[in-house]
């Protein structure tokens, strides 16, 4: 006997789903419509007028080498930051999920980064790496010259990287732990028995079986990688040096809002939105299909 | 009974609406001034409205900061298109071009008329009026905050190279870095090469040394206007300053560094900045306790014949839409602005100078420029005035500037990082620039500048 609740009229179920169907086509639908009409127009910022431009805002954005500089420096971006916010936080709640002297503390602590705003930590960051006051400026009195965000494109990079890197090492954290906690402790018991150490029982029993977290976490990383960058890179580089750390996410509000350039930037986000689209249908196609267990 | 009930109904009516409308007959009539300054600045603002406000009685100016001029413009901007803009915004001078061509604002001269205020625009300073008039010299804003570079030189570290004076050329500039990097400091000129600088490193440089920016008198003449600093002395400049840089006897120093141009100055760590008269307080009130410093003119190249430098800041444009009640809130508080008297308050209390000649003799009359703490600013006007302005040193009138800027902070940081060379750096500076106002043209089709 199958117990289901079910509505007697379709009409009923579709008023249930309007209010989100609403907010959805408000905060989504219609502004990314919106885009998606400005970046086949030039628009006037002031609201006089827009011209019918076609693609022509497409051709010169991917015909122009600054655009191309900034994919590559997202992308660089985006594989480094989630790939060491991922290890990080791995290892992090496999050694908390030990239960070793504290862990109760860590479990607390490490959730806190993630509750800090973009800004504010960048702020913090860009105090810590300063090469002449901060943290670095101890590092460059030995080796002069190590460490200069200023003008060397890759420390610059180096500092986002780690600010980003800091603060989604805590929400990883999380999913992880809660991961972790959901494998039965009567397998862990059992291969302990058997004799294998706690390297082996990672790598044999946790690991596989947290691998859908790792694909979850991997997908949402990047995805806010893409977009969550943009606090930390508009206090800490702003772009620089010499477009080192010009992001897409950072290019789009350089050119939009401090440029004007409402057609240009309408056009980036479209492209930064297939891109993400892409990336992530390529995750689930290729990716997820290997993670689960059945 | 019922006639009482009604009877009192109506009275108690009658006074509720007597009571509402005693007061709306009193009120005065508001009008929003959005601006972009905050900290010290904004509080000096925000006294200003208040001393507007209590200076007469038909209205009252509601005064909000946006944070910064970029912000402002956004907002700005946002608020129009939503049809919720203030009367008065204050616009940032690059800014200016974009405005002319916005459709949304009303001639700041033609409301004054309308409204029965005689201003005579003679009385600007030329270099500050030129900057905001049409070709045709008609004022569409008021010109409000204004500064122009100047240099900060530190009287100790160049009395130890038996200095007394500022250098005055460029070439005595190297040869006095060089002395001083020998004396065993370690900072002698402190820059920065971020999009901001390219007003005092290329912008004034330029406007003295009456080299173009750009073809068109600077985009004066047209929104066919393409820049050219990769063929002017400015190649030259930049090339020195490089070379300077390589040679130790000038460092880089920015917030994002740890320190700033200002801080570095006021601290003693670094002996010579090219910054804002803006900045002449702050370096009075964080200077080192007994520290010895004045401000000169920008140098210039031995035999260049000097013209005016630029001024900085913004001004302030009226939005159209409003109502006449609003508009002749917005005449009275121009006018405000305008008085000579506001200048010396404007000007006591911030670092910006008087934007007319009556404000400036007002303030010299008082004696301002005699005292200690502001003795030096009238260095400023002298800058600014140190010729007519000529077809170049009117200012710059391009599209989209702010972006142009940021592109100067770019190429600045690859040519400082020796990712590329210094003709290149600027010439892609020209190219990446020129992208820039072909789209501003290609937005603005058939419009012309006015």
């Amino acid at each position: 006997m199958e117990k289901r609740v079910t509505f007697s009229r379709r009409t009923i179920g579709i008023l249930f789903a309007v209010p989100q169907l609403l907010l959805i086509f408000t905060f989504f639908y219609w502004p990314a419509g919106q885009a998606v009409y400005w970046s086949l127009t030039l628009q006037q910022p002031w609201g006089g007028g827009n011209i019918w431009v076609g693609l022509d805002n497409f051709r010169s954005i991917l015909s122009s080498a600054d655009y191309w500089n900034s994919i590559a420096a997202s992308l660089v971006f985006a594989a480094i930051s989630t790939g060491l916010a991922m290890f990080v936080a791995l290892v992090l709640a496999a050694l908390t999920d030990r239960q070793l002297t504290g862990s109760r503390f860590y479990r607390v602590v490490l959730i806190w980064p993630y509750g800090i705003a973009a800004p504010a930590l960048a702020l913090a960051f860009r105090f810590i790496l300063a090469p002449e006051a901060g943290f670095m400026a101890v590092v460059n009195q030995a080796w002069p010259g190590f460490w200069d965000p200023g003008l060397d494109g890759v420390d610059a990079m180096a500092s986002i990287i780690a600010a980003f890197s800091w603060k989604y090492v805590g929400y990883n954290f999380i999913f992880f732990l809660a991961a972790f906690q959901a494998i039965p402790r009567s397998l862990i018991e059992a291969a302990a028995m058997d004799g294998s150490g706690v390297i082996r029982r990672f790598r044999d029993i946790q690991f596989p079986l947290i691998t859908p977290t790792i694909f979850f976490l991997l997908v949402i990383n990047i995805t806010e990688s893409f977009q969550d960058s943009f606090g930390i890179v508009d206090i800490m580089t702003s772009g620089g040096p010499a477009n080192a750390t010009n992001l897409m996410v950072y290019k789009i509000y350089s050119d939009g809002f401090k440029g004007l350039d409402y057609s240009g930037a309408a056009a980036q986000s479209i492209i930064l939105m297939l891109l993400i689209i892409v990336l992530t249908i390529f995750q689930f196609r290729f990716i997820e299909r290997r993670v689960h267990y059945r | 009974m019922s006639m009482i009930k009604h009877g009192l109904a109506a009275l108690a009516a009658g006074t509720i609406s007597v009571s509402l409308a005693l007061p709306a007959i009193a009120a005065p009539t508001k009008f929003d001034f959005w601006f972009g300054l905050s900290g010290d600045l904004e509080r000096v603002v925000q006294t200003l409205c208040k001393n507007f406000n209590e200076s007469q009685k038909d209205y009252e100016v509601v005064c909000t900061s946006q944070g910064n001029y970029d912000a402002t413009l956004q907002n700005t901007i946002a608020a129009f298109r939503a049809g919720k803009q203030p009367a008065i915004v204050q616009v940032y001078d690059v800014g200016t071009a974009t405005m002319m061509l916005s459709g949304a604002y009303k001639p700041a001269d033609k409301l004054m008329e309308e409204n029965g205020y005689k201003i005579d625009y003679s009385d600007y300073f030329p270099g500050i009026a030129r900057y905001y008039a049409t070709s045709k010299g008609e004022m569409l804003s008021f010109p409000f905050n204004s500064s122009t570079a100047l240099m900060y030189w530190n009287k100790d570290a160049f009395a130890k190279i038996g200095k007394t004076e500022a250098p005055k050329t460029w070439e005595d500039v190297g040869a006095d870095l060089k002395a001083l990097k020998d004396a065993g400091y370690e900072c002698p000129m402190a820059i920065n090469i971020s999009g901001n600088e390219s007003w005092q490193l290329m912008e004034q440089f330029s406007a003295i040394h009456n080299q173009p920016i750009a073809t068109k008198n600077n985009g004066y003449d047209g929104l066919d206007g393409r820049l050219e600093m990769n063929k002017t002395k400015f190649v030259q400049y930049v090339t020195d300053l490089k070379k300077w840089y390589d040679e130790g006897l000038i460092k880089i120093k920015s917030k994002d560094l740890g320190q700033d141009m200002v801080q570095a100055f006021a601290s003693g760590t670094c002996q010579v900045i090219l910054s804002s008269v803006g900045d002449h307080g702050t370096v009075g009130k964080t200077q080192k306790e007994g520290m010895s410093w004045d401000v000169a003119e920008l140098p210039t190249y031995a035999g260049t014949e000097r013209k005016n430098s630029l001024v900085g800041g913004a001004s302030l444009w009226v939005l159209s839409g409003k109502s006449d009640a609003e508009y002749k809130g917005a005449a009275a508080f121009l006018n405000f602005i305008h008085d000579p008297k506001t200048a010396l308050f404007w000007s006591t209390n911030t670092g910006y100078i008087p934007v007319t000649k009556s404000g400036f003799d007002y303030m010299k009359a008082n004696g301002f420029y005699d005292k200690a703490p502001y003795k030096g600013r009238e260095v400023a006007i002298a800058s600014l005035t140190a010729s007519e302005p000529t077809d170049i040193t009117r200012g710059i009138r391009l599209g989209n500037f702010t972006q142009i800027r940021a592109e100067f902070g770019t190429q600045m940081q690859a040519i400082f990082a020796n990712k590329v060379s210094v003709q290149e750096g600027i010439d892609t500076l020209v190219k990446n620039g020129d992208a820039i106002l072909d789209r501003f043209q290609q937005t603005y089709p058939n419009k012309t500048l006015p």
